[in-house]
């Protein structure tokens, strides 16, 4: 690790108007096109995830009005079968991969280093790189779909409906290629939000001082280093299946099973990828509003990690219809009950929150409300898909189509939303629109139960999912129209919330630095915080710096105006993994358009492999591999000086 | 227009030992889920009415900080009467799971289900190769007695359900599935294919025709009899049909033997067609034939291009094999 020189001083300042001006001139970068491409400022890729994911969930939403239009009554034929089931595939995989976890990388990406005191993140170049070849993955597979190719078997893709002989169009290749790109961007995020957490926390903020949100998202992003490597493989493999005759999951030599197994064994950690950060922003913004700490921290990190691991024990839930044997039955049903228990730990500790505290009953508290018992609603149609025998009647019916639902609108779409009205004022420096955002949130909290309670029901009378159209006289027609109704009263919903960002983003009133008066880093600094966020290294004393006079917990006080300024250079301290006490001084990179060019040179590779163009692909690989050397080239200004000290 | 199937496919309701376990089991479940959410919300709702400060979102700023105490016991009473609920389900869990896991009597019968894009292949099963025969999408059973099924696959995955008689069993290439099912009472049992399988997933449905065994025998016996030879006004159609349709479908006793499609030997005596997607009368069988890709579009089966005196012919033979 790059380390400054140890003989210059550190001593702890106050910070000056001098000292800021330094500090700007050090961070700011170019302005102009130039500037926006090539920055590495997290805040910028913050928001960036944010809004990319927000486009994607107007598509994926769209997509889903327009199939919901098909279903409002039988026989309908406003799409084709072609038409219906690309829809539903890129709805299921837009909401999924490119939506439900991106935005929540989003909150991540631009809180990370605000939450924890820090600058940056650890690595600010992957930091850019991870969020482009996001970007491009998403437009990768939405390529297809415009070109016609549209994958076409689900967003579970499962052979040998997804091989050669039965889908012989580059439909499969469009979605195998865009998410081995798209795993290379979680795959490098997650490592970016691990290392960020473990060397980047401000200086006495030890391991039981993190907020939430960054426990859920590091926990998610060891849940993605485990899991994603499963199903970049497998995408591999279907794709040498599928272009090379190899026979990994077709009937042959190989197992189409194979595929089910490597895919939930992905796929089920993947559900808490998406709601662990989503659930780490109701523990850390519910209490603001309750005017108290989160009720039992501890246990509801223990909880969290503790859904994480045995979420990698209960894939075979995903499979109990394809005639597994009735001990790995018995195992795998017992295994998905226990693993309610830790949700059962946060609802409890939120209910707890409230109670025990005196709500002010915001926007952000109303979306965090309504999330507490969504989140309910979707666990126990959980409970319910956990018992192998009614899982068996209940799988694949609209019933479970009801309880993804409730898992990603109630755990993921609410709590974003709520979040949104909690830091969009630290992100543009302007409130939200309270009056909007009570429309927006009954709109939102009314249309989805309408839309997706009686969908339960649907489910119940027996009708399948994926299915393009029904027939009169089973009971399933006026449920789907409710739901049709309830669809577009929900997207009226969404568009109040984008209303809101839009005029609130110029017409807003002013946030000043610490709106709703909240407890961690980030509302120490000003809204928007400056390029460099914190001007002095805050230090830490306790889990709720800013609420110290109030709450007294340790005795010691932080320090936040007075502390190490480091404004010799792009730098930023590193602490010890547990005990957060210094450790090094580490030079930051400046900006570079490396990582977005890595990023392009990844995707015409993909493209170039996609149509068999292997000179293209040699190209693209040399022109990535000299991005890359672009990116890591040594720079004096970047190297070690002096060995630190050991203490 | 309604399928060929009554009841509907509501699992609530059961007609048999399995899917009867099963039904109590998921009644037990929504019950209990029902109750969590009641309690959870009243818990919530009442939280937020009763102890809110203010409705203004500027106010929090204003309002001190405090950390009164107390709150852990929510936790922990709450998770331990959740974990009590938990586990209370997973006995009941386990012990359907025991009961439902095999026949309770040895089975009547055993038939073999094979999944095509997009229709249903059963062969029933017997020592004596004399007493085999195969229909399509539409099954008939003995009421009273448990029934073997063993399904497989011919493509792509499929999934064999009839949700009031039991749960679903997913048909895998290169492997066979079993599992059972049991009715109690007769009826027409609709089912529906419940994995994705391509285009036509939606118009995948079965009929599961639950008889008396009297009745049931009287089918068998009936399925067994190859075609009869035709004479009269449907000599020409059966000429067409050797010509035009025999290459995909068999009519057993004639020299119709083609693999592709439905075994059509006593089709006229079903009750669906086009995997149940339309009723079985006159009007349908004539605009199936004549375009079967304007009614299930991408379906296996090609449009034709008969004319109209050859699509009567054809209709009529059709008609004939009862
Ligand atoms: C206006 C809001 C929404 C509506 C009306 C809607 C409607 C639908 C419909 C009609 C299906 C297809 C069911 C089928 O044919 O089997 C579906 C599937 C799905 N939806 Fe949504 N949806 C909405 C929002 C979301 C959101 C926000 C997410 C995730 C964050 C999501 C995730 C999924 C997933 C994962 C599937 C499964 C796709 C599959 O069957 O493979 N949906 N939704
Ligand atoms: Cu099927």
């Amino acid at each position: 690790m790059a380390v400054a020189d140890s003989d210059r001083s550190l001593e702890l300042q106050q910070s000056g108007a001098p000292a800021r001006e330094r500090l700007a001139r050090i961070w700011e970068g170019e302005a102009g096109l130039r500037g926006w491409l090539s920055t590495v400022d997290h805040k910028e890729y913050g928001k960036r995830y944010i809004a990319t994911a927000f486009i994607f969930l107007i598509l994926g939403g769209l997509e889903a009005l327009v199939m919901r239009v098909q279903l409002a009554g039988p026989n309908k034929t406003l799409l084709t079968p072609e038409q219906y089931n690309q829809l539903f595939s890129m709805h299921g995989l837009t909401m999924i991969f490119l939506y439900a976890q991106p935005v929540l990388s989003g909150f991540s990406v631009y809180l990370f280093p605000l939450l924890l005191g820090a600058r940056d993140m650890a690595f600010p170049r992957l930091n850019a790189f991870s969020y482009w070849i996001y970007l491009f993955s998403g437009l990768f597979i939405y390529a297809g779909f415009v070109l016609g190719y549209g994958p076409n078997d689900g967003w579970f893709n499962y052979p040998p409906y997804a091989s050669m002989r039965y889908n012989p169009g580059p439909n499969m290749d469009f979605y195998a290629i865009g998410m081995i790109l798209f795993g290379v961007s979680s795959t490098a995020g997650a490592a970016n939000f691990v290392v960020t957490f473990l060397r980047a926390r401000a200086p006495g903020m030890s391991i039981n001082r993190v907020p939430i949100l960054t426990w859920g998202t590091v926990t998610a992003s060891f849940g993605i280093l485990f899991s994603v490597p499963a199903v970049s493989l497998a995408f591999f493999l279907l794709w040498t299946d599928r272009q090379f005759g190899t026979d990994f999951f077709n009937s042959g030599q190989g197992q189409p099973l194979l595929w089910q197994h490597l895919f939930w064994i992905f796929a089920h950690p993947w559900v808490y990828v998406v709601v662990l950060p989503a659930m780490g922003i109701v523990s850390d913004a519910l209490p603001i509003f309750c005017r108290r700490p989160l009720v039992g921290y501890t246990v509801v990190v223990l909880a969290t990690v503790a859904t994480m691991v045995m979420g990698f024990g209960v894939w075979l839930h995903h499979m109990f219809a394809t005639g597994i044997p009735y001990l790995a039955l018995s195992f795998f049903s017992a295994a998905s009950f226990v693993i309610t228990i830790p949700s059962a730990v946060a609802v409890f500790a939120w209910i707890a929150t409230i109670w025990t505290g005196r709500p002010v009953l915001s926007t952000a508290f109303l979306f965090f409300a309504g999330f507490i018992v969504m989140f309910t609603l979707g666990g126990v149609s959980g409970v319910m898909t956990a018992a192998a025998p009614a899982d068996q009647q209940l799988t694949d019916t609209y019933f479970v189509v009801a309880h993804i639902h409730y898992v990603l609108i109630g755990i993921n779409v609410l709590a974003v939303m709520g979040g949104l009205y909690v830091w969009f004022p630290k992100m543009t420096g302007r409130l939200l629109d309270e009056r909007l955002g009570r429309w927006n949130f009954w709109t939102v909290f009314l249309g989805f139960n309408i839309a997706f309670l009686p969908m339960h029901w649907t489910g119940l009378a027996g009708m399948p999912r994926r299915i393009y159209t029904y027939p009169e006289g089973l009971g399933w027609t006026a449920v789907n129209v409710v739901t049709t109704i309830g669809a577009f009263i929900l997207a009226a919903g969404v568009l109040l919330l984008l209303v809101n960002m839009y005029v609130s983003r110029r017409h807003g009133a002013a946030a000043g630095p610490d709106p709703w008066g909240g407890p961690t880093l980030e509302w120490a600094t000003t809204s928007p915080p400056p390029t460099y966020n914190f001007a002095v290294i805050p230090a830490v004393a306790s889990r709720h710096p800013l609420w110290e006079g109030s709450l007294d917990e340790s005795g010691e006080r932080s320090s936040l105006q007075r502390g190490m300024i480091l404004d010799d250079g792009k730098e930023m301290l590193t602490t010890t993994a547990l005990d957060a006490e210094p450790d090094a001084i580490q030079k930051m990179p400046p900006d570079t358009l490396a990582p977005l060019l890595a990023a392009l040179a990844a995707t015409a590779l993909g493209a170039a492999a996609l149509l068999h163009a292997w000179i293209g692909a040699t190209i693209f690989t040399l022109l990535l591999f000299a991005a890359l050397l672009v990116w890591l080239w040594p720079q004096r200004a970047m190297g070690q000086i002096s060995e630190q000290a050991h203490v | 227009m309604p399928t060929p199937a009554d009841p509907a496919m509501n699992y609530l309701e059961a007609f048999g030992e399995k899917a009867e376990a099963i039904s109590l089991l998921t009644w037990a479940l929504l019950i209990l889920s029902i109750a969590v959410v009641a309690i959870i919300a009243l818990l919530t709702a009442a939280g937020v009415t009763m102890r809110r400060t203010s409705l203004a979102a500027e106010d929090a700023k204003r309002e001190p900080v405090l950390r009164p105490s107390g709150g852990l016991s929510w936790i922990t009473v709450g998770v331990a009467l959740s974990t009590l609920a938990l586990f209370a389900s997973m006995a009941w869990n386990a012990y359907t799971m025991a009961a439902v896991n095999r026949p309770p009597r040895a089975p009547a019968l055993t038939i073999e289900v094979i999944g095509h894009q997009w229709w249903w292949q059963f062969r029933y099963k017997s020592d004596d190769p004399a007493q085999t025969f195969e229909t399509a999408n539409e099954a008939h059973i003995p009421i009273g007695a448990p029934v073997r099924l063993e399904v497989r696959t011919q493509d792509v995955i499929h999934s064999f359900w009839i949700p009031a008689l039991g749960e679903k069993i997913d048909l895998i290439p290169s492997q066979t599935n079993v599992t059972w099912f049991e009715a109690e009472k007769p009826g027409v049992y609709r089912g529906q294919c419940a994995e994705y399988c391509g285009q036509q997933h939606a118009h995948m449905a079965i009929a599961v025709v639950a008889e008396t065994p009297e009745a049931f025998q009287a089918w068998r016996v009936a399925q067994l009899h190859p075609a009869e030879a035709q004479q009269g006004g449907l000599i020409e159609g059966e000429a067409l049909f050797q010509a035009r349709c025999s290459a995909c479908h068999t009519v057993r006793g004639t020299l119709a033997g083609g693999k592709l499609g439905p075994d059509l030997t006593h089709v006229a005596s079903r009750l669906g067609i086009a995997a149940n997607t339309l009723q079985n009368t006159t009007a349908t069988l004539s605009g199936w034939i004549a375009d079967p890709q304007r009614i299930k579009p991408g379906n296996k089966m090609p449009t034709l291009d008969l004319q109209a005196s050859e699509l009567g012919a054809i209709r009529r033979y059709v008609q004939s094999l009862k």
